[in-house]
């Protein structure tokens, strides 16, 4: 393909502009590609590099430290008392006791376990009871342990960073924070740390910890017909993916490329349906003329307003067969028994929940366009149509880029709007464990985890709904022209 | 010729206008009629099971009443909601607004690096943790008619993770106010609560708001703490329970009454607090 230049462009028929520009958009994909394992590349570069300097700093505060520091490795704190930060140096010397307490009393006979997840079932030998290990337990406090001993390398680091640091300043001939500095710095300059505290903390422990968890719940055979006894059992969950052969008795690979098809086709019929005819409504409202105006916007906020297990619950049992709109329109069709009628259903009803939130985000963009624009168009003689396609259109989608993919993956788990109008049904014996054929990944994953206690295989379907979204996500925020630069906001 | 022309323009407008209207209208209507026939049945004391008929058999309060009774859970449901709620809007809010403060305002080392990570973390579903919460909350004894401490906890623990529509909000606050009030001699901490917290106000009540109506529509984490005890449900796990196959056939009726109860204090916050949500939802979805 030939590159021209902007003035040679501009020459060019309007048809051959415009492949032009969809040419250069498809070959720049295999270099953003490229780009892109580039950048996976060099974090992993940084990552090893990182964890090399930081050892050989180790190294070097030990070698050229005073004796204060040496101790310090041993006995955390020890450098912050002698140099007289006697706060610091007592939080980090009650870390360590408290880290080698909960080690030698607690954790340390949970994390030897770990790597075999007990090996003794309860049992009941003449009717008396013996405690077995208990494999829940061990893998989750097995994990927690896990992340104390990070806590602590980082402390310790910390620890002895400070050493190094507080060498230097002596050696200056400056003056060491003091106690009081600190707790002054806390409402100051590290305010931040401050206000991070909380927060951080409840993150990781409600939502790393317990991810970290259940990454590992994959790859062992918890279910809930044993649930206090069960082993690893490596990627045997995984190998049942690739597992294609129908005749072993497994449906899982099947049932996964089904529900994963229909759950991309879902994501998609959503968000489109929803955003076109979110923008149309949106438009209508706008348009110059009419009036009232806060009220048609205040009607449909109604669905948003009303939780939804209310109005899908019922708007589920509207469509049944003796339901409200079988009556009205005296017909007698089962929506929620055949796969395509409940997909349909689906689809349409989640208009009615959606639109109005494209309705309100639209709205806002709508009056933000340059009034110009449209007026220079009419002068030109273009119609209403022309002008949406040609500014309305093209000005949505460039500012509404990262709201669409993100609402992608929104309705790819979009829990509430399928389990609460089909529950995935219809439900078929052809799928594993009788999924549903409106089954999303992410009502499978509840389903198998809550109703069929199969943890293992929730487990893994959930690892592959974090591929596929962050994959997606990962490709679409590379390939589309990013309106993300923060710091040009501020 | 020219007026002619002008007319036929004018005409055209009223006709594209009555269209709009129509349009409208007929959209309305749509978005109306489920809560009408909601509204409808929940006043049905004839026939209190599912039904086919759009107006009751007969009118009465009788399923509003027997809401109110002591033989429903119902009263103890709302109340368990209305207490989750509370304390969920006040400390989510709290907790969601500090982080999105710290990200927008502040440039230190771990910054990048948290953004990023909560943004995968963001896209695990939210389910694959709920297995393990839902055994350590049994282990330390709060679920079944204790769950409320439990999904108070659950919900609030990790809404640092929701930071992104307060900091889009926070990134438009032009640094130089922070900047005069550090020269002036504030501390960080004077800065966030004298300067920063006042110009927040929309952005605030629209968290507040959010987190607020947010344990009304929990239903799926609800039932599964709750374990089928009546005492620890909130109002969507209890009143889904009538909708269970051996209750539906004389709880329907009550279900739409209890609907409407619960949807009318959330639809009054929403409308009254509407412009907040729309500035939040904007805002939030243009910069992402």
């Amino acid at each position: 393909m030939k590159n021209y230049t902007d003035l040679e462009l501009l020459r060019l028929s309007k048809a051959k502009r415009t492949g032009h520009k969809i040419g250069v958009t498809f070959r720049s994909i295999p270099g953003k590609f490229k780009r892109l394992g580039i950048k996976i590349g060099l974090f992993f570069k940084n990552l090893v590099f990182g964890i090399g300097h930081w050892f050989r700093d180790i190294a070097l505060t030990f070698v050229r430290g005073d004796w204060k520091t040496k101790v310090s490795y041993f006995v955390m704190g020890f450098g912050n008392v002698s140099r007289k930060q006697i706060f610091r140096g007592i939080l980090f010397f009650f870390f360590e006791v408290i880290f080698i307490l909960y080690m030698a009393l607690f954790g340390g006979r949970y994390l030897s376990k770990l790597y075999i997840l007990g090996t003794n079932e309860k049992t009941i030998v003449d009717g008396v009871e013996l405690p077995g290990d208990n494999s829940f337990n061990i893998l989750l406090y097995g994990v927690l342990t896990l992340f104390f001993i990070v806590a602590f390398i980082y402390t310790w680091n910390l620890n002895i960073k400070q050493n190094r640091i507080n060498e230097q300043i002596l050696k200056d001939q400056k003056q060491l924070d003091t106690g009081k500095d600190d707790l002054r710095a806390l409402i100051d300059k590290n305010f931040h740390k401050t206000l991070l505290a909380l927060p951080t903390i409840g993150i990781i422990i409600f939502t790393v910890l317990p991810i970290f968890f259940m990454i590992l719940v994959a790859f062992t055979d918890y279910e809930a017909s044993h649930s206090t006894f069960f082993g690893w059992v490596g990627f045997d969950n995984f190998g049942q993916l690739f597992n294609w052969s129908n005749s072993g008795g497994s449906k899982f690979s099947m049932t996964f490329g089904q529900i994963l098809l229909w759950t991309l086709i879902w994501a998609f019929f959503a968000t489109f349906t929803n955003y076109f005819i979110g923008m149309l409504i949106a438009m209508l409202i706008n348009k110059k003329g009419i009036k009232l105006k806060k009220l048609w916007r205040t009607v449909l906020v109604f669905s948003i307003a009303i939780p939804q297990f209310i109005s899908l619950l019922f708007v589920s049992k509207m469509f049944t067969t003796d339901g409200i709109i079988n009556s009205l329109f005296h017909t007698h069709i089962d929506f929620w028994n055949n796969q395509w009628s409940a997909r349909i259903c689906v689809i349409i009803i989640n208009l009615w929940i959606g639109v109005p939130y494209l309705m309100l985000v639209v709205t806002g963009i709508l009056m933000n366009i340059p009034k110009d624009l449209y007026e220079s168009a009419n002068i030109d003689g273009a119609n209403g149509f022309q002008q949406y396609t040609k500014i309305t259109l093209p000005y949505m989608l460039f500012i509404t880029g990262p709201y669409l993919l993100t609402s992608f993956t929104g309705n790819m788990n979009n829990f509430n709007v399928i389990y609460l109008l089909t529950g995935g049904g219809p439900e078929t014996q052809a799928y594993y464990q009788n999924a549903g054929r409106t089954d999303l990944l992410i009502t499978w994953l509840f389903k198998l985890a809550v109703n069929k206690g199969e943890y293992d295989f929730a487990a893994v379907v959930g690892i592959l709904v974090f591929i596929v979204v962050a994959g997606l996500s990962l490709i679409i925020y590379n390939i589309i022209p990013s309106t993300k630069n923060e710091e040009e906001f501020q | 010729m020219a007026e002619r022309k002008h007319m036929s323009m004018s005409t055209k407008r009223r006709i594209g206008n009555v269209a709009s209207y129509v349009t409208l209208a007929l959209i309305s209507i749509i978005w109306i009629l489920p809560f009408v026939f909601l509204l409808l049945r929940s006043f049905d004391v004839g026939n209190t099971g599912p039904s086919s008929a759009i107006f009751p058999e007969k009118f009465g309060f009788g399923n509003y009443i027997y809401l109110f009774t002591a033989g429903a859970d119902f009263l103890k449901w709302y109340f368990n909601t209305f207490i989750i709620a509370l304390v969920v809007c006040v400390v989510q809010t709290a907790m969601q607004f500090s982080m999105s403060y710290v990200l927008s305002r502040y440039r230190f080392k771990l910054r990048k690096f948290m953004m990023n990570f909560m943004l995968v973390l963001g896209m695990f579903p939210g389910f694959l943790t709920m297995i393990v919460l839902y055994q350590v909350l049994k282990t330390i004894g709060l679920t079944g008619a204790n769950a409320v401490p439990g999904l108070i906890l659950v919900y609030v623990a990790s809404s640092g993770m929701g930071y992104y529509v307060s900091k889009g909000f926070l990134d438009t606050l032009p640094k130089s106010l922070d900047e005069a009030a550090l020269v002036d001699g504030a501390t960080r901490a004077q800065i966030f609560v004298r300067v920063i917290l006042p110009l927040c106000k929309p952005i605030l009540i629209y968290t507040v708001l959010t987190s607020f109506m947010g344990p009304w529509g929990d239903y799926v984490f609800a039932y599964t703490v709750s374990l089928g005890n009546e005492a620890g449900m909130n109002v969507a796990a209890g009143l889904n329970s009538w909708l269970a196959p051996n209750m539906i056939n004389d709880h329907f009726a009550p279900f739409c009454a209890g609907g409407v109860v619960v949807a009318i204090p959330v639809m009054v916050l929403f409308l009254f607090l509407q412009k907040y949500y729309v500035e939040g939802v904007t805002g939030g979805a243009v910069k992402g």
